[in-house]
């Protein structure tokens, strides 16, 4: 097991004193076995899917932590698993020192909700199309009677249609009406209206156009800047990560492979699959550098190959990745985990 | 110059509704050379894809083409009927699309749907046609092309899927592919993979290519020419490194202020105020006119047509000084 504590995380320690998000060894398993009757008939055993295994990172207040990936790289999970939505199998997701999974009352479960949020990457289906705006972004704050009357909640709700840029009669229509920049609007602002601390971005803009998806990012870091709101952002594009995070976690096959600062992390990447995911970006300079990219595809998380995952791919590999886990090792304030980095190969 | 592969002149096409003809593609010009990539760009809505499936005929009706010529080789075929584009389709222009399992039929083995088409443009006996998709399958990176042959699509990786179609697409040696956001479903890393094998196999071939996507990344990395497109017309094309790095019409500019890069990283990416408008809701004059920090008169009252603009062509009334030497494209 890999064990990230200590340096790694104290980039975000130093600057309150407590982070914000603290998760610990998050791991998630999900059975994908074929129904019992078919595993008695065909005399198979059950199949457990690892999407997510030991996975530890802290956020500090008004810091973003981006997570990156590919498909298949348990990034959502973990985004789903922070936020509430998904019990981890093992590890724990700490809000403000409060555990989200352990047996709390439900009234201090609730006001930890208020306190997080999430946006979702498809803004067609995650607002209600039979609700109007108004009663979309409203919902919050009733649920968790942020308002006293009808009349602070509408005054409320146009404020918040206003801080993502849109006008406030803009509520008394329907979601079908506008685009889908303007319904990720809408989503912001419903996110904002139970005023959390703390926001989980599913790849936000990965559904939108370039313009507009410009117009998204600059919006969620004027309102970071503004009520001092902390992200976890998940997305699969290293250059939206670059402009968004000061801290990014790369993902491989359900583990962080690379945690390290924004700056550090583009210039100086240590772990191969870093090394490969910066140098397949594509190259609007137009520098011509030549280019190799990587061979081969992620395994399949059902049975991922021994070792590190990545040694089939990586092009550094020898044989301790074949035969054991790299663990996350710490160096000053970032980590990989690649035998490679360790024995000072790369 | 030789004569171009595929000429588009003044191509117009329109959804005919209740409320009149609504014109999606306006009046689009444009060449593409033997051996050439052209790169069309644009954001949803932009008619980047219309203005493909007009050339190859695939327009869904009730939209159609209202007017403008496509040669292909100097043959004029956006009036050929459904048959005479059937034997166009496939043999003289191939196409990649954006999901690969749309192009595959998934009830037959990957090799008998290579050898079927293969068989439908070329007269080739059975082993010969089979013996050519191995190799084809081959040379597009399937490994063991000779036992994955007899695979199902399913079986594949969508890059895998995507090679395959990539091989399929090739197989009759078409002058002109057309490639519609051929990477756009897959991992960055299967991205690049694609685009260095798309980018190898037209180049050996001689092959053509017209490349739609919204991602100006891998039109830098791999077109030779670029046309920006906006509101179904276009608005700048020329050189990818001049459109890349010295865009003139303010609409390029806009776009290409607003993609992050991974260089430095800067505090506000640039902002192009409001969205594109609706087909309904073209504005008069440019109809770029509403979103532009450089609009003035004369944008908001007549369209501007292409015109020089560096070693670009720019459709901006900004460039109109120098617009009076040759205005004929």
């Amino acid at each position: 097991m890999l064990a990230v504590r200590g340096e790694c995380d104290g980039g975000s320690r130093d600057m309150s004193g407590v982070p914000l998000v603290e998760a610990r060894d998050l791991t998630r398993v999900f059975d994908v076995s074929k129904p019992w009757l078919n595993r008695v008939i065909e005399g198979e055993e059950r199949t457990l899917l690892k999407a997510v295994t030991g996975v530890s990172f802290s956020i500090g207040r008004s810091e973003t932590l981006a997570l990156v990936g590919e498909s298949g790289s348990g990034k959502s999970t973990v985004a789903r698993m922070v936020v509430g939505l998904l019990q981890p199998t093992s590890g724990s997701v700490a809000i403000d020192n409060i555990d989200m999974w352990a047996p709390v009352r439900e009234r201090e479960r609730q006001k930890l909700r208020r306190r997080l949020q999430m946006i979702f990457q498809d803004p067609f289906a995650s607002l209600n199309p039979r609700w109007r705006v108004k009663r979309i972004v409203a919902d919050p704050i009733k649920a968790f009677a942020l308002a006293k009357d009808d009349a602070e909640i509408e005054h409320r709700v146009g404020e918040l249609l206003r801080l993502v840029g849109l006008d406030p009669s803009d509520g008394d229509k329907y979601p079908h009406e506008f685009s889908g920049g303007q319904r990720q609007r809408i989503c912001i602002a419903r996110a904002l209206s139970s005023k959390p601390e703390f926001i989980v971005c599913d790849e936000p803009t990965s559904a939108l156009d370039v313009s507009v998806q410009a117009q998204i990012l600059n919006l969620m870091r004027d309102l970071q800047d503004q009520f001092r709101l902390s992200y976890l952002f998940i997305s699969h594009n290293l250059a939206v990560v670059r402009h968004m995070a000061a801290r990014i976690g790369v993902m491989y096959l359900g583990r962080i492979v690379e945690l390290a600062p924004a700056d550090e992390l583009f210039e100086n990447p240590r772990h191969p699959y870093t090394r490969m995911l910066i140098d397949a970006l594509p190259d609007l300079a137009m520098t011509g550098k030549p280019r190799k990219p990587i061979q081969g595809e992620i395994p399949n998380p059902i049975s991922p190959p021994p070792g590190c995952a990545f040694h089939p791919r990586c092009p550094h590999a020898f044989d301790p990745c074949r035969a054991t886990l790299p663990a996350l090792v710490a160096h000053d304030h970032r980590s990989a985990a690649c035998h490679a980095v360790e024995a000072g190969r790369i | 110059m030789a004569e171009p592969v595929l000429a588009v002149r003044d191509l117009k096409v329109g959804f005919p509704t209740r409320r009149g003809t609504l014109i999606a593609v306006d009046g689009v010009s444009f060449d593409l050379a033997a051996g050439e990539v052209l790169g069309v760009v644009g954001e949803s809505g932009a008619g980047k894809s219309l203005t493909g499936a007009a050339v190859i005929g695939l327009i869904e009706p009730p939209g159609r083409i209202l007017s403008g010529e496509v040669r292909l080789g100097g043959q004029r075929i956006d009036q050929f009927g459904a048959k005479g584009m059937r034997a166009i389709r496939g043999r003289r222009i191939g196409m990649v699309f954006q999901d690969p399992l749309t192009s595959l039929n998934p009830l037959y083995r990957i090799g008998d749907q290579i050898v079927e088409t293969i068989r439908a443009h070329k007269a080739m006996s059975e082993h010969e046609a089979r013996e050519r998709a191995i190799a084809l399958l081959q040379e597009a990176g399937i490994q063991g092309a000779r036992e994955r042959i007899g695979s199902y699509p399913h079986e594949f990786s969508g890059g895998m899927r995507q090679r395959v179609v990539l091989a399929l697409a090739l197989c009759a040696e078409p002058d002109l592919l057309i490639a519609d956001e051929p990477t756009t479903a897959l991992d960055v890393s299967i991205q690049a993979q694609i685009i260095a094998l798309l980018k190898r196999l037209c180049h050996e071939r001689g092959t053509a290519v017209m490349l739609i996507t919204h991602d100006m990344g891998v039109i830098a990395e791999m077109a030779d020419r670029v046309a920006v497109m906006y509101a179904g017309r276009i608005a700048e094309i020329g050189p990818v490194r001049d459109v890349v790095q010295r865009p003139r019409h303010p609409y390029t500019k806009g776009l290409m202020g607003a993609i992050p890069t991974a260089g430095q990283r800067s505090s506000r990416l640039a902002q192009i105020p409001g969205s594109m408008p609706r087909l309904n809701a073209t504005p008069a004059g440019c109809a770029f006119h509403p979103r532009c920090g450089d609009a003035f008169d004369r944008c908001r009252r007549e369209r501007p047509e292409q015109m020089p603009a560096g070693s670009s062509e720019a459709a901006c009334w900004l460039y109109a000084a120098n617009a009076t030497a040759g205005a004929a494209i």
